[in-house]
């Protein structure tokens, strides 16, 4: 098992005309995903060939679940438009969305997560992140599937690039699910989301969790591992020497005053047990620890 | 973005939310010629930077003539206040002011929803007020998509406590600055104090508004709100390139791909840096996304050695979707692109996509200011060194 993403998913693309989205469409299907169709409102009928695989294009997810049967959509669509595209998505039942694209305006993202919560049958991941990916079963988003091999380590984090840094990392050990949520004020699915899944998968042994500057959904995270967590933790987070006031890449990572510093963030973390790396390479090392303890 | 008071004033003006007049200065005479053209008996000259605690700092000041006000003025402008040079003031009315009350809408990240806080105790550090006297701090949730509306504003107002009498007023205000936050996409929009005058009247007296850049597409209006006097020069330029350059104090200049690698390169570097003579810091956080083309990196490259205090540059690079080949030919052809201007030694530590051509383009290349390092850990230490040494 892995979490909410594996073999059996059919995944929509939605955007997949675009350049964006007919690049990563390729690495999809090249890294085994199922893609089962693509959604470009005007494009309907229109059929994209990726090396040999012909991928039809609908002109509403309604049409393209109804066609296909699928139920999970990524989104690769302009930031100006994505808003209407989750709920397009979230309004043809698809059980889980993932959001590719960065520099949605807030004001969106806070209005189609709070329309998927409420539609009690969308899961949404995202958005600003790279996706998620189950290694040998399914790869939805941007993460590179070489780089790690199926196995059971469970991954979340708010990064992208820390993300395949710590899968190249542990690549030989190898992942169940490894999920980015993405480093906006407001993402869809949080740390403590993939920490439960996670604890529920029988075939993840050990999770990382990676975090960031800001807000303070590591504390949250902590709090949660604290009551709700058996299997080891591993943490890592970034953003110790980030000055306050300064917003650093993502739009979430601002140090505000005292709050959503690093420091804040490492002290939870270890307070709740978790045991949490000075760099990326060590936080490595403390998994490969566990893992190799295990073997 | 934050706007200053006056900004906070004329939107709120623009969305029918009672404020009183105000006309910004941005010396004496002007401050003279406001307080004339408004013609009260009393006017306020009013600091405006972004930052709190003005009035205590002296940038909050009555005068009862336009020559008074242009003293005041004089004496306001060019104050320190908080590391905030006061370069404008704000002339506005005076007002009889018989209560003071709070009022704001915000993003609450971790609810992932908008939060209303409201309180008929204003004039006070609201931080403070929530610290002291939470029971005195209503806090209600507002639903993104349903917005402030009468309702949720009736439900604020009763919960808040405001009397009877002053509820349907209060109401209609509230739902105007929900309107102000919905239609600007606002991250904050604050009102301390709201107040009531002698007569009765709803005013929002001092506003503090934030803005989400990431809206900026949709918003050509703003362009005239951006204030760039207290951004650094080298920001100024990095973000005329369309890169996320955040300049730091320290002397080793860090170009990596990726938000998160980046915060973590700084991170290490400064961890590795502990460990050599004089601890050497970053300079700076410059994250080139996924598309680091020549022309990318040459400019990103170009700023960073523009900075007096950079000793070395440190390019980290996770090849995710981005291939290392194109990065290692980037980093030659901008230091080709710069010629004499690359001065500064530059340690390059590559991984991930293409990882192998990279490493080999940059073998042959050979360049003398170039040295590569295989681990994120060793290429933080190289770099350390280097600046340490220089």
């Amino acid at each position: 098992m892995t979490i909410w993403l594996d073999q059996n998913s059919k995944v929509l693309v939605q955007g997949m005309t675009g350049s964006e989205g007919r690049k990563h469409t390729q690495r999809m299907i090249t890294s085994g995903t199922r893609v089962v169709g693509g959604v470009t409102p005007g494009k309907g009928g229109q059929t994209v060939t990726f090396e040999e695989d012909p991928v039809k294009v609908f002109d509403s997810v309604a049409e393209a679940k109804q066609a296909t049967g699928a139920n999970v959509s990524v989104i690769f669509v302009p930031a100006a438009h994505t808003k209407k595209a989750v709920f397009e998505a979230v309004d043809g039942g698809i059980e889980l969305v993932v959001v590719i694209t960065e520099g949605v305006p807030v004001k969106d993202t806070a209005e189609f997560y709070t329309y998927a919560a409420d539609s009690g049958h969308t899961r949404l991941i995202g958005p600003n992140c790279p996706g998620l990916i189950s290694p040998g079963k399914s790869n939805v988003g941007i993460i590179p599937a070489s780089i790690a091999k199926p196995g059971r380590i469970g991954l979340v984090s708010k990064s992208g690039t820390l993300t395949y840094q710590m899968m190249f990392e542990l690549g030989d050990i190898g992942f169940s699910t490894s999920v980015g949520i993405g480093g906006d004020p407001i993402i869809g699915t949080t740390h403590i989301d993939a920490l439960g899944a996670f604890e529920k998968d029988p075939e993840t042994d050990c999770m990382v969790m990676i975090g960031e500057i800001g807000g303070d959904a590591e504390e949250r995270a902590a709090a949660y591992i604290a009551d709700n967590v058996t299997k080891p933790v591993v943490g890592y987070v970034a953003g110790f020497t980030a000055p306050e006031g300064k917003t650093m890449g993502h739009a979430g990572a601002i140090v505000s005053g005292s709050k959503g510093t690093a420091q804040a963030k490492k002290a939870a973390l270890e307070a709740a047990g978790v045991k949490v790396g000075r760099t990326p390479s060590e936080t490595a090392s403390l998994v490969r620890e566990i893992m190799e303890g295990r073997g | 973005m934050d706007l200053f008071e006056y900004q906070a004033r004329d939107l709120f003006e623009a969305h029918g939310v009672p404020v009183l007049k105000g006309i910004v200065a941005r010396t004496p005479e002007e401050a003279e010629q406001a307080a004339r053209t408004l013609n009260t008996p009393v006017v306020v000259v009013k600091a405006q930077v972004k930052t709190g605690g003005r009035g205590k700092a002296g940038g909050v000041k009555l005068a009862r003539s336009p020559e008074e006000a242009r003293d005041r003025a004089q004496d306001i402008l060019g104050l320190d206040i908080n590391g905030h040079i006061v370069r404008q003031v704000m002339i506005t009315e005076g007002a009889d002011i018989a209560e003071e009350y709070y009022f704001g809408l915000l993003l609450d990240r971790a609810n992932r929803s908008y939060l209303a806080m409201c309180s008929v105790e204003g004039g006070m550090d609201i931080e403070t007020l929530a610290e002291e006297h939470p029971e005195k701090l209503s806090r209600i949730e507002v639903d993104p998509v349903a917005g402030l509306d009468p309702v949720k504003a009736e439900e604020i107002a009763a919960d808040a406590g405001f009397a009877e009498a002053d509820r349907a007023e209060v109401v209609r205000v509230l739902v105007l600055l929900g309107e102000v936050y919905a239609a600007n996409d606002a991250t904050l929009v604050e009102v301390n104090p709201l107040v009531k005058t002698g007569d009765g009247t709803i005013l929002a007296l001092d506003g503090k508004v934030s803005l989400d850049d990431n809206a900026s597409f949709r918003h050509p209006e703003w362009a005239e709100l951006a204030d760039e006097s207290r951004d650094d020069p080298l920001e100024i330029r990095a973000r005329e390139k369309h890169l996320n350059y955040v300049k730091l104090d320290g002397s080793v200049g860090i170009i990596g791909n990726g938000a998160g690698l980046v915060m973590s390169t700084l991170d290490v570097v400064a961890g590795a840096g502990r460990e050599f003579p004089g601890s050497p810091t970053p300079a700076n956080f410059l994250d080139i996304g996924g598309g680091a083309s020549a022309q990318v990196m040459a400019d990103g490259l170009d700023i960073i050695l523009s900075d007096p205090q950079v000793k070395v540059v440190f390019v980290n690079v996770f090849g995710g979707i981005t291939a290392c080949s194109e990065v290692a030919k980037g980093i030659i052809a901008a230091l080709e692109i710069l010629g004499e201007r690359a001065t500064k030694p530059i340690v390059v530590r590559l991984d991930g996509n293409a990882v192998e051509i990279g490493r080999h383009i940059l073998t042959e290349a050979a360049h003398p200011l170039v040295t590569m390092e295989l681990t994120m850990d060793s290429a933080a230490r190289k770099a350390a060194e280097l600046a340490s040494a220089n």
